[in-house]
């Protein structure tokens, strides 16, 4: 598969990263590359093989839903950029 | 100060455990060695944040403790910690930009069991930013420096500094440049045990779900795990067994009972079969590399193992199946990073340009690559193409594992394609980059616990080391096997950054 321009600029926003005007070129060739690559799996048959999610046991454990923790605002409003009255503060968002 | 190296810092972890069982040195004087030894290192770039007087109260605390026979399993150990660890209050980075200036309200469970356990810290240690990579090029805070060249006839023909491999390149450095006594790194693909191999140290990468994932910064979740890197395979028994255990707050880890690897060394392995996988002769092999893996397949007959030829049909695609599986994780794990709550912030007109210029500005170029192509194999209309398919190659890959194990004991292998290659090399082409994760990314998607041992010296004098890949949860067994495969190689070479300075 061979990503164009387009793409990349599509999948950029997906991923909310914005990409200058220049990158878009040389990235869809080093995407194109990877992907080219990675599509040798299609050789593999996998028609009757359900996917691995992971190794570890596939029911998660259950516990008592109790609060365990808390009481942190401070601590972490320590890590904020910018805050106000005790919440994080971000652009003014309007719908 | 004192100097470095020193009689302190030239030994191992269990040897500096009876000395100070002993009384044969304090811990304060042991950690101000190490101190000394980190501040001379600092030419290879290993510590992105060296914290002394941590380590200084830490040995005073552990000291104390000795004094009363009190001692607990690490008292006064100084170790280096990948930044991939959070640390209360002790900056954290990941490598990267983005989290700038991030000091974590908490400690990660593996840390938190260090300390606990007596253990002392010197610093934060740099890596691959965000843990992607081979080579630990991609941090924030510039290359990490192999402590380690190439002897002056050697294939690049120039004195060049070398990669650590990646991406737990400054915790293999600091251990080999003896500037910690052990360091653990986490690994995702082959990040604790290729620069274990490039750097002539010992690197465990235990099972999936052994050591507590909660408090790492995640790469991909169902892939991380973090293990020790030592200099010795016995430091890396003591250090996993202070590591490991369930915990509740990562629902991945293991409910199962810690046993005392240091029991396991017992030198016999006897009767043990270890599997030998055609499938691992991949093309190009350097012809020394071969040579290695054979003479490791000498070894374990020697010692009494009987080698046994394998199959893993699908390891040519674990690879492809790798760089399908992490990135995809990566992009969502890394979608938290958006200026808001910790790090960097790049102020926008909106909160959506916000997001989009911190990102931006946050991210190296392979963080980006990988967030860009994991947000695409998992968007609509590519999901089942690339994303399913590469998890049901994973399920292959694990199946090959299985059927083999029902024949053998464990798996011998080399750890890596090559010898440590120059700062600079395989930055342009990602693809080439990646192979240098071809031996040990089929352990990572099947979850096995696997080791990398320094086992000898490549024509040009750099270390290479071996592999081996046990049963889910056989540390033990793998542990022993490393043991006689050390016992064997006598690999007993120092880094040329610390043989020119003893």
């Amino acid at each position: 598969m061979a990503l164009n321009r387009a793409t990349v600029a599509h999948i950029a926003t997906l991923a909310r990263i914005r990409l200058p005007e220049a990158d878009l070129e040389p990235l869809a060739a080093e995407l194109s590359q990877i992907l080219n690559w990675v599509e040798q799996l299609n050789e593999v048959d996998t028609n009757a093989v359900t996917p691995m999610a992971s190794v570890a046991a596939s029911s998660l454990p259950m516990r008592d839903d109790r609060v365990t923790d808390g009481n942190f605002r401070d601590a972490i409003l320590g890590n904020a950029p910018r805050t106000a009255k005790g919440f994080f503060a971000v652009p003014k968002v309007i719908e | 100060m004192s100097d470095w190296p020193s009689a302190l810092t030239a030994l191992s972890l269990a040897e500096v455990r009876d000395g100070l069982a002993r009384r044969d040195f304090s811990a304060r004087e042991l950690t101000e060695n190490y101190i000394a030894a980190v501040e001379a290192v600092r030419p290879l770039n290993a510590f992105i944040t060296e914290t002394p007087e941590q380590a200084l109260a830490m040995a005073k605390a552990a000291d104390e403790r000795l004094v009363r026979s009190e001692g607990r399993p690490l008292d006064g150990i100084p170790i280096a910690v990948k930044d991939l660890f959070c640390t209360k209050g002790v900056l954290t980075t990941a490598g990267s930009h983005i989290l700038d200036g991030f000091h974590p309200p908490y400690e990660s469970t593996v840390t938190e069991k260090l300390w606990q356990a007596g253990a002392v810290m010197l610093g934060k240690v740099n890596l691959d930013e965000f843990a992607m990579g081979s080579s630990s090029t991609t941090s924030h805070y510039g290359p990490v420096e192999n402590p380690w060249r190439q002897r002056s006839d050697g294939r690049l023909g120039d004195n060049r500094p070398l990669v650590p491999g990646g991406s737990s390149g400054g915790s293999a450095a600091a251990v080999a440049a003896h500037a910690a006594l052990a360091a653990i790194g986490t690994d995702t693909g082959g990040s604790i045990r290729q620069p274990a191999s490039y750097c002539g140290i010992v690197g465990l990468k235990p099972s999936y779900g052994r050591c507590s994932r909660w408090g790492v910064v995640a790469y991909a979740s169902s892939l991380d795990q973090p293990g020790p890197m030592t200099r010795t395979v016995r430091d890396a028994a003591i250090m996993l067994r202070a590591m490991a255990g369930h915990d509740s707050r990562d629902s991945t880890s293991a409910a199962l009972p810690v046993p005392d690897y240091e029991k396991a060394l017992t030198g016999d392995i006897r009767g043990l079969r270890i599997g030998i996988p055609r499938e691992y002769r991949a093309r190009g092999m350097p012809g020394e590399i071969e040579a290695l893996w054979q003479r490791g397949v000498e070894w374990l007959r020697d010692a009494g193992a009987a080698p046994v030829e394998i199959s893993l049909p699908h390891t040519r695609y674990a690879l492809p199946a790798y760089y399908i599986i992490a990135p995809a994780e990566a992009s969502s794990n890394l979608a938290r990073y958006d200026g808001v709550r910790f790090g960097l912030r790049v102020e926008g007109a909106s909160l959506g340009e916000m997001y989009e210029l911190t990102r931006a500005a946050g991210f190296g170029a392979e963080v980006r690559r990988r967030i860009l192509i994991g947000t695409y194999v998992l968007s609509a209309g590519y999901y089942d193409a690339y994303y399913l398919k590469a998890q049901r190659v994973r399920a292959l890959i694990a199946r090959d594992f299985a059927t083999a194990f029902e024949r053998v004991d464990a798996i011998l292998a080399p750890t890596a394609p090559s010898a440590a290659f120059a700062i600079g090399e395989n930055s342009d082409d990602p693809v080439a980059m990646y192979l240098n994760d071809v031996f040990t990314v089929p352990a990572s998607l099947a979850g096995l616990p696997a080791i990398s041992v320094p086992a000898g010296l490549s024509a040009d004098g750099l270390p290479l080391g071996l592999q081996i890949i046990g049963r889910a949860f056989d540390e033990e067994g793998v542990l022993r096997i490393a043991g006689v495969l050390e016992a064997a190689a006598q690999f007993r070479h120092l880094p040329s950054f610390v043989a020119r300075r003893a």
